[in-house]
């Protein structure tokens, strides 16, 4: 623990350090604790992989992603081509590799979208109750009132495939779970004492819940994200599969099923390759959720 | 003291928490024979760890040893969980804090005591439910055929005690485990509760443990006090004889609560002496 | 003038046939300088009046005002600075995830005070926890500590009145004496008034001046202390209650008082 002995130049630096200390300490012991935990531990290698699978692609990639060398198309698993070619001859571990990028793209962009969105119409509905509360539980009933694939379907049908499209339709269907989450978390703090005790103190609603309510919803949104990327990855390959996603010749995980489907009984390797790399990815995205529950669950 | 029923020596647990061990209770040694017999501490002095300990209820990261732990003949220390399951309820039962947690929400009150007796005895559930509406009316429930039907919502805090204590004597126990409970109620209630339970226990010749943060009421209600402090026993004494308490914590929580009347500017506070935890 | 007055107060919820009166024509009146103890069982409404003057419950009828100001029924900036309030639970009123400093700094924040720094440090120093308590979360710290802390963010805006709701009711005896003795020390160091609500009567006889029973929602006596001891309450609700103090305590030997 940090003593007061000697003064540091400025009182906000000492405390942002004390604090960093803090948040430094807590996430060790985290770590202590994933790794304690050996799914959780395999989750958390995975996503790893894929991070650094994504980050260095050009470098562990061993061809070209897009170049066709149909002379050599439908090549079974060698020590040329690790997972074969497809139908134009492209390497598929290559493909593999950068489709990684397209699918941590995805699953960015909807997270960042979709994160802030559902934890603010959940705190204010919430937190005000009432009207509002109303207002916005009703909008949120009819998005959740369509199936996610079917309304993805039919806002890219409106604005054309693409990848950008894929990803605005996915966040459109993603976001009222966490809102209703944000908001269930809320009803529970907005009658605690702490909150009693700030509103006491003259502090305006927006203060109360961008400062007070919001980091003790964080926790469990962020486990109910880590959860939901596995579900972003299945939506966004299923869009691709019916190619609405990404385009050709984009090696995006759901779209090179899709177009090896045609081959697949003879070169099972078309889609197994990049089936096996989504049934991991959403996999490891789920055993890693499970565990960050158990360690972000305020009980403990 | 005639006919012991429990004899608890050396007791020690510890629980071990992410690769540290914490000793929660030290050398715990007593006997209880048919008598009212009072645990006190603060909190974390370990007394409602004893109690749970007693039973086995206690968490899964826990160790218990001692050198002796014997209900009548029985070992509890090496008794299997069949022996447990036996002993739980039937022959020592646990009166908890507040009845709001310790009932099932979505039975019937009377249904809930019924079962407490059809869990140990075969007999019929008619004949249950009626040992239940007389165990009712021992707990001096006035209208105990319209309590039966109600659910543990619809009744007050002291009439849900009054049913857990039901709960709790129909299996006709040999000693009761008392944690706490009357400190969620109000305090006209508490001493009519109260007043139930020493009735009902000196009636059946039951043994009491009664375990506790208030000193004041424990002195005038049990006849013995264990009075606990960081896992220890500090100060074993007869009720009757606290004033004349040796050890200084006894002492300072004797002296640390206001009273109607009281004439100090100021209250005296505890000086913990690190020396009391090596007796 | 009185520092608290309550005229009339009035509160029920539900609506029609479900409507249920919480408070009945509730009056009090506190001198400035005064500590005044709100007495009762659960359900008798006391914790009610001290919520409808923190501002909780906004649908009142009667007359409240404090420090002169009559209390609209919506939570100002200038009632938060006459007035703050100290929670039963010393475990659920710091925010879990706020450093102790992060806690006392957000009130100077909201009314944008200056000097943090040094306001931290006097306050800190006033509840008796030193500096080095600023950088610590709650989860680090013993309810007494903690229950500090709530004072000392209670304090941090110079309030003229402090509303304790059982403060000492969730603590250990041996703590309680140290709050109680606390809270008596700044009350006379700073000339605060104390409304405080609690169950036990031993509590409120040490701190209080003058002590309201309440029962079912209405005010049953008002009596002060000295007289409370000397056994001259008139309302048998009253001296029911004193007898079950009494029971549990039956005579004090006088060498365990002076001792």
């Amino acid at each position: 623990m940090i003593t007061n002995s000697t003064m540091a130049p400025s009182a906000t630096s000492k405390s942002a350090s004390a604090s960093m200390l803090m948040l430094l300490q807590t996430l060790a012991h985290g770590c202590k604790r994933i790794i304690r935990n050996p799914l959780t531990a395999a989750g958390l290698v995975v996503v790893m992989l894929l991070l650094i699978v994504a980050m260095f692609a050009p470098w562990i990639a061993t061809h070209n992603p897009l170049a066709q060398e149909l002379s050599n198309s439908l090549q079974a698993p060698s020590s040329e081509h690790w997972f074969g070619t497809d139908e134009f001859g492209r390497d598929i571990f290559s493909r593999l590799v950068y489709g990684s990028r397209i699918t941590l793209y995805i699953i960015t962009l909807v997270t960042v979208i979709v994160g802030p969105i559902g934890l603010a119409i959940g705190t204010i509905s919430g937190y005000f109750g009432g009207v509002i509360d109303t207002i916005f539980m009703r909008i949120t009933d009819i998005f959740i009132s369509f199936p996610g694939l079917i309304l993805a379907l039919a806002f890219v049908a409106a604005l054309g495939p693409g990848l950008e499209h894929a990803v605005i339709a996915i966040a459109l269907t993603s976001w009222p779970p966490i809102a209703r989450l944000a908001r269930a978390e809320t009803l529970q703090l907005r009658k605690a004492d702490y909150i009693v005790a700030v509103q006491l103190q003259g502090a305006s609603s927006t203060r109360i819940i961008f400062r007070h309510i919001v980091p003790m919803c964080l926790s469990s949104v962020i486990v109910r994200l880590t959860m939901n990327m596995a579900g972003i990855i299945l939506t966004a390959a299923g869009l691709g599969f019916l190619g609405l996603g990404a385009q050709a010749p984009l090696p995006e995980w759901g779209a090179m099923i899709s177009t090896g489907r045609s081959y697949m009984l003879e070169n099972w390797w078309l889609v197994a390759a990049p089936g096996a790399a989504i049934m991991l990815v959403s996999l490891a995205f789920n055993l890693l959720g499970d565990g960050l529950r158990d360690l972000l669950d305020p009980r403990n | 003291m005639q006919n012991t029923k429990l004899e608890v020596k050396n007791l020690q647990i510890s629980f071990s928490h992410e690769g540290s061990q914490v000793n929660a209770v030290r050398d715990v040694s007593f006997t209880l024979g048919q008598e009212k017999l009072a645990i006190v501490g603060e909190s974390g002095s370990g007394k409602s760890t004893v109690g749970r300990s007693l039973l086995k209820l206690h968490p899964k990261n826990a160790t218990v040893e001692a050198e002796k732990l014997l209900f009548g003949d029985i070992d509890l220390l090496n008794a299997s969980e069949k022996t447990m399951r036996d002993i739980r309820g039937r022959r020592i039962s646990m009166i908890m804090q507040d009845p709001k947690y310790s009932l099932n929400p979505v039975m019937k009150v009377g249904d809930q005591i019924a079962e407490a007796y059809l869990a140990h005895y075969k007999v019929s559930k008619k004949i249950a439910q009626e040992k239940a509406l007389i165990m009712l009316e021992k707990v001096q429930i006035r209208d105990p055929k319209r309590v039966y039907s109600l659910y543990p919502h619809e009744v007050s805090g002291g009439m849900g005690q009054r049913v857990m204590i039901a709960m709790m004597l129909i299996p006709e126990p040999e000693i009761i485990i008392a944690d706490e409970p009357t400190s969620a109620l109000d305090v006209s209630v508490q001493r009519q509760v109260l007043n139930l339970l020493d009735e009902l226990i000196s009636e059946r010749n039951i043994g009491l443990i009664f375990i506790s943060h208030d000193l004041d009421l424990v002195r005038n209600y049990c006849d013995r006090v264990l009075v606990m402090y960081a896992g220890r026993v500090v100060e074993s004494i007869k009720a009757s004889e606290l004033e004349n308490a040796q050890h200084p914590y006894t002492q300072g929580l004797l002296k640390a609560p206001p009273r109607i009347g009281d004439i100090r500017n100021r209250l005296p506070t505890l000086e913990r002496d690190p020396s009391w935890l090596y007796n | 003038m009185n520092m608290i007055n309550i005229e009339g107060l009035d509160l029920s919820f539900g609506t029609g046939a479900n409507e249920s009166k919480i408070l009945h024509d509730v009056n009090i009146q506190i001198q400035a300088g005064e500590s005044f103890g709100l007495v009762g069982e659960s359900g008798s409404g006391k914790t009610t009046v001290l919520r409808c003057l923190a501002g909780q419950y906004n649908h009142w009828s009667g007359q409240l005002s404090v420090n002169g100001n009559r209390l609209l029924h919506k939570l100002d900036k200038k009632r938060c600075i006459d007035m703050q309030m100290v929670f039963q639970d010393p475990y659920g009123s710091l925010h879990p995830r706020h450093s102790i400093e992060t806690a006392l700094a957000e009130p100077l924040k909201i009314h944008k005070i200056d000097n943090r720094d040094e306001r931290i440090s006097a306050i800190l120093k006033k509840v008796g926890l030193d500096d080095s308590f600023r950088y610590r979360s709650p989860h680090q710290l013993s309810g007494g500590q903690r229950q500090r802390v709530a004072i000392a963010r209670a304090l941090i805006l110079e309030p003229k009145i402090l509303l304790l709701d059982e403060p000492t009711s969730a603590l250990d005896v041996s703590v309680q004496a140290e709050i109680l003795n606390l809270l008596k020390d700044l009350k006379e160091k700073e000339g605060l008034t104390y409304l405080m609500v609690t169950h036990d009567l031993g509590v409120v006889t040490y701190l209080c001046d003058r002590i309201a029973v309440m029962q079912n929602g209405h005010i049953v006596e008002t009596i002060s202390s000295v007289n409370l001891a000397n056994h001259g309450a008139s309302e048998p609700y009253t001296r029911m209650l004193l007898d079950c103090c009494y029971h549990t305590e039956t005579t004090q030997s006088s060498e365990a008082l002076s001792a």
